[in-house]
């Protein structure tokens, strides 16, 4: 093989390899066959079968609730950790909330889960609190490895961030509180809304670290589609993975449509 | 004076996210050790306390029973030391995939590379569990890969890939793969495209300047990229228990298997933290790695 | 108008406006800035002058707030400094890099140190036309940072740290970001705005050339220290050490121990260059003395004939010669081994030079064209 082509036909199988899966239950979603892989013909009634079902409607509320509250949450703690990581220079104990903030970017899930539900049991027994587990117990974890990731990403925005311009509005008499909302949250934004994103797909998406920490009463989308899977592949699972793809294509590429026209926007009318 | 007020409005901001981390991340290792050396018992919860206060006597038990017995019964060392292969092996199937992605994206032009990049992430984006569902789909024996390998008369008989070790590595593989791209992605792009016309003009040939030039350049987004997909892949759960068969021993498994289905919370604890010990050296090998490719930017 | 009132310095009575007292400011172990102790007064442009790292934007920053000080005080206009934050300072600064709001527009940009000071609307659009109209940015105020020229941003820039009237103006290199015509005609433009304001600057530069345009006065620093603080002519014919003579222009240094040291005039005996160099007028020190001559290459001339002056004079072979448009570069090599640099006005078009090379020539200057320097 000639030396030229080698890597970028690498590069293609690589690209074909992250995708072939994803088309595949894409097609197979529409298939009429209770077989999933012996195709018969074109339908929809796996779709209308998901719509039909209340165990996986009620899961799939259950876990947008939770996403959305751990998500927001995660923003606000994120934010403020990745301010004192970026902005607050060396201080007593940086080095411990440097590793609490990014440690459980790394950490196993069924570390995570287990130790999250040991903590909440020993506190149910001395302070009485959570009683029981269920959403609040969820969003509590979720919450808090979500914001490791929502600390990564405005953590980055803010180091590569001009800092003389937070110095410039400090310098013309803008308090710091001032200074945070008129210069740095403008700056960071489109990390903050990719932050809160990433914390609510990741929410949306767990399995592991909500089977540890549910309760009766509580069961997640995952968890629900994990126990469909495990007894096999189900056409309906099929129909719901191909809506979930739907819905983050079409958010994608909005926002790569969004970001190149204000790229555009802003390179033709320099000069 | 007002400098009082902006270092005493840094310290809330700072308690806030802190105090939080504390509590919620750093404590529960604690409970974990604590409870790793208790008893388990029938009960609710199922272990028994590890001190008593009994008319002015404190009783302390520690139980190192739990560790022990992860010593003396083989599928626990078996379990870790599995896990550890196969992590190893994904890692490194990664990065022969991973490396040509990685480096396409970064020598593409910059408008391309958007794109490009986008299409790393956004599998990333789709719900994980749906992906690794996915390859049952696939693999199964009367799976697509079966079925088309039989239609242009390949093979009669259906191969076994499903419920093998081969299965969970391509699994770990497929899924951790962006986390490899991303970091090596991050080191290339930020190499100067100089180097490697200041080597080839010095009379290298492109695969030496990539051996003597790019290679030794992008080792810290390679280390980086590989720990990535090695320290998850240690833990992972999902994928051994959708894809691996009732053979694959992975401790994510075993560790689930011991607390819900033998409802044994010390020996789950015990090895929780076992796994902790054996992950603290390449979670520090990851942060030096990071370190080091942002130094070179 | 009187001397003083042109230069305050001079006049013991008059107040410094601003006052450094032995200001110090350690990053670990390292004193980015050394004691420095530091009187500018009122209308002044004062340019602090020194290479990368010499302390002079950290010195800057202490002054805007941005850093606090390990030890020693800063004054402005009476007002200790000591524990106000940047924004309840009377300073504003240009910086470097401009720092204007990406988010904002051009307007928005200068009203926003106005808005913190909560004006009146009208007020504040009232003095962003005044400032808009002075800096000629007037039909560009809806735009944004990202649609001017670089110019044009520094323009912005200096508009912004103007709009509140500050008692104490900083610029952090001004003129840095600009490519070297504009350089020069903005210099320019930015001594007409601070006559026309009035307000006291304080420049931070590495480009001697802008600090003797620019400053009415120059403090050279180095390793954190304040080493000379002069006019620029002082600074340029007047240097107090060989660091200073050498950073701003070149400089011919010849070592030499003290041999005669009298009312009006000293000896200085170069072993290096095998005789003595007369200096025409009186210097404080002692005999035996290691001193050097300083000389500028512009105040030695150059003849092919020996010149009739019975002292300071010495004799090589021209090794190289670069022109240079308005002037030729000559470097002549002494017997001692010793190169010397010349520059000669190219006063014709043809023939720009009446020596070449590997001809001998005599270096010749006159008795006070020098300047001894003990360190």
């Amino acid at each position: 093989m000639n030396g030229r082509y080698f890597v970028p036909i690498a590069a293609s199988l690589g690209f074909a390899f992250l995708y072939l899966p994803i088309v595949s239950l894409v097609i197979y979603s529409f298939n009429e066959s209770r077989l999933v892989t012996v195709w018969s013909r074109f339908s929809t009634k796996w779709y209308a079968e998901l719509f039909r079902d209340p165990q996986i409607l009620q899961a799939a509320w259950i876990s947008l609730k939770i996403a959305f509250i751990s998500a927001s949450l995660a923003l606000v703690l994120g934010t403020l950790a990745a301010l004192v990581l970026a902005r607050f220079g060396r201080f007593a104990g940086r080095t411990l909330f440097n590793g609490m903030t990014t440690a459980p970017l790394v950490m196993p899930e069924v570390i995570t889960g287990l130790s999250l539900l040991l903590l909440f049991v020993s506190m149910e027994l001395t302070l009485g609190w959570p009683a029981g587990r269920g959403l609040t117990t969820i969003i509590i974890a979720h919450t808090t490895f979500c914001l490791a990731y929502v600390a990564v990403v405005v953590q980055s925005r803010l180091v590569g961030m001009d800092r003389s311009t937070e110095e410039a509005a400090l310098d013309l008499g803008a308090t710091p509180v001032r200074v945070f909302f008129d210069i740095t949250l403008p700056n960071i934004a489109p990390a903050l809304v990719s932050g809160w994103l990433l914390a609510f797909t990741l929410s949306l998406d767990d399995l592991v670290i909500a089977s540890f920490v549910s309760g009766p009463g509580a069961s997640t989308l995952p968890m629900v589609i994990f126990s469909k899977v495990r007894l096999g592949v189900s056409p309906d699972v099929n129909a719901l993975a191909t809506l979930m793809i739907a819905v983050v294509a079409a958010g994608v590429l909005a926002s790569l449509w969004i970001m190149n026209r204000r790229a555009g926007a802003s390179g033709s009318s320099v000069q | 004076m007002t400098q009082g007020v902006v270092a005493r409005g840094r310290a809330w901001v700072a308690a806030v996210p802190g105090i939080w981390l504390l509590v919620f991340f750093l404590l529960p290792f604690l409970v974990v050790a604590k409870l790793s050396l208790s008893e388990a018992a029938i009960a609710r919860p199922p272990y028994l306390p590890l001190w008593e206060w009994d008319e002015d006597y404190l009783t302390i038990t520690l139980n190192l029973g739990n560790y022990r017995y992860l010593i003396e019964d083989a599928l626990y060392i078996n379990a870790f030391l599995e896990s550890l292969r196969i992590a190893s092996v994904s890692a490194l199937m990664c990065l022969l995939i991973g490396y040509p992605m990685a480096w396409c994206i970064a020598r593409a032009r910059p408008e391309r590379r958007n794109v490009l990049l986008t299409l790393v992430i956004l599998p990333f984006w789709t719900s994980f569990l749906l992906r690794v569902y996915a390859w049952i789909g696939l693999l199964k024996p009367n799976g697509v890969i079966n079925n088309m390998l039989i239609g242009a008369g390949l093979i009669d008989q259906p191969l076994t890939l499903l419920q093998t070790d081969f299965a969970v590595i391509l699994g770990i593989v497929y899924t951790y793969l962006p986390f490899l791209v991303l970091p090596l992605y991050a080191n290339l792009v930020k190499l100067d495209g100089a180097l490697f016309e200041a080597a080839e003009d010095l009379g290298a040939q492109p695969w030496q300047t990539f051996l003597t030039v790019t290679l030794p350049l992008s080792v810290p987004g390679m280390l980086a990229g590989c720990l990535l997909v090695f320290i998850p892949a240690v833990g992972e759960f999902v994928i051994p228990a959708l894809l691996g068969g009732a053979d694959t021993l992975m401790i994510g498994k075993v560790l689930w298997t011991e607390f819900f289905n033998n409802r044994d919370w010390p020996v789950a604890s015990a090895v929780a933290m076992v796994m902790l010990v054996v992950l603290v050296l390449p979670i520090m090998l990851l942060r030096n790695a990071q370190n080091s490719s942002e130094e070179l930017a | 108008m009187t001397e003083s009132d042109d230069q305050p310095w001079r006049d013991p009575n008059a107040q410094p406006f601003l006052r450094i007292k032995g200001l110090s400011k350690h990053f670990g172990s390292v004193a980015a800035v050394d004691k420095v102790s530091l009187d500018i007064y009122r209308g002044e442009l004062f340019c602090l002058l020194g290479g990368s790292g010499s302390g002079k934007s950290t010195l800057l920053r202490m002054l805007a707030g941005f850093e606090s000080a390990n030890a020693g005080s800063i004054e402005i206009d009476g007002q200790d400094m000591a524990g106000v934050p940047p924004y309840r300072r009377p300073v504003n600064m240009m910086f470097q890099s401009y720092a204007l709001f990406p988010h904002m527009t051009v307007a928005d940009n200068i009203a926003y140190g106005l808005r913190r000071d909560r004006l009146p609307r009208a007020d504040i659009a009232k003095r962003v036309d005044h400032l808009l109209a002075m800096v000629q940015l007037a039909d560009f105020a809806k735009r944004k940072p990202s649609q001017l020229s670089g110019g044009q941003r520094q323009r912005v820039a200096l508009a912004r740290a103007l709009a509140k009237g500050p008692k104490l103006l900083l610029l952090d290199e001004p003129l840095g970001a600009l490519d070297k015509k504009l350089r020069e005609e903005t210099q320019f433009e930015l001594m007409n705005i601070q006559e026309e304001t009035g307000v006291t600057f304080v420049v931070v530069t590495h480009d001697q050339e802008e600090a003797m345009t620019l400053a009415t006065r120059i403090g050279v620093m180095r390793d954190g220290e304040i080493v000379q603080v002069a006019t620029p002519r002082e600074v340029y014919e007047y240097p107090n050490s060989r660091f200073v003579a050498d950073f701003i222009g070149s400089v011919n240094l010849f070592e030499g121990v003290v041999s005669e040291d009298g009312e009006s005039h000293m000896r200085l005996d170069c072993a290096g260059l095998g005789t003595s160099l007369y200096v025409g007028h009186g210097v404080s020190c002692t005999l035996g003395q290691r001193m050097w001559l300083a000389l500028r290459p512009e105040k030695l001339r150059v003849s092919t004939e020996k010149p009739a002056q019975s002292h300071n004079v010495l004799q090589g072979v021209v090794e190289e010669i670069a022109y240079m448009g308005g002037s030729s570069m000559l470097r002549v090599r002494l017997p001692s081994g010793a190169q010397v640099q010349v520059t000669q006005a190219n006063l014709d078009r043809d023939d720009a030079h009446p020596v070449s090379w590997d001809e001998t020539v005599f270096l010749s200057w006159s008795d006070t064209a020098g300047v001894v320097l003990p360190s």
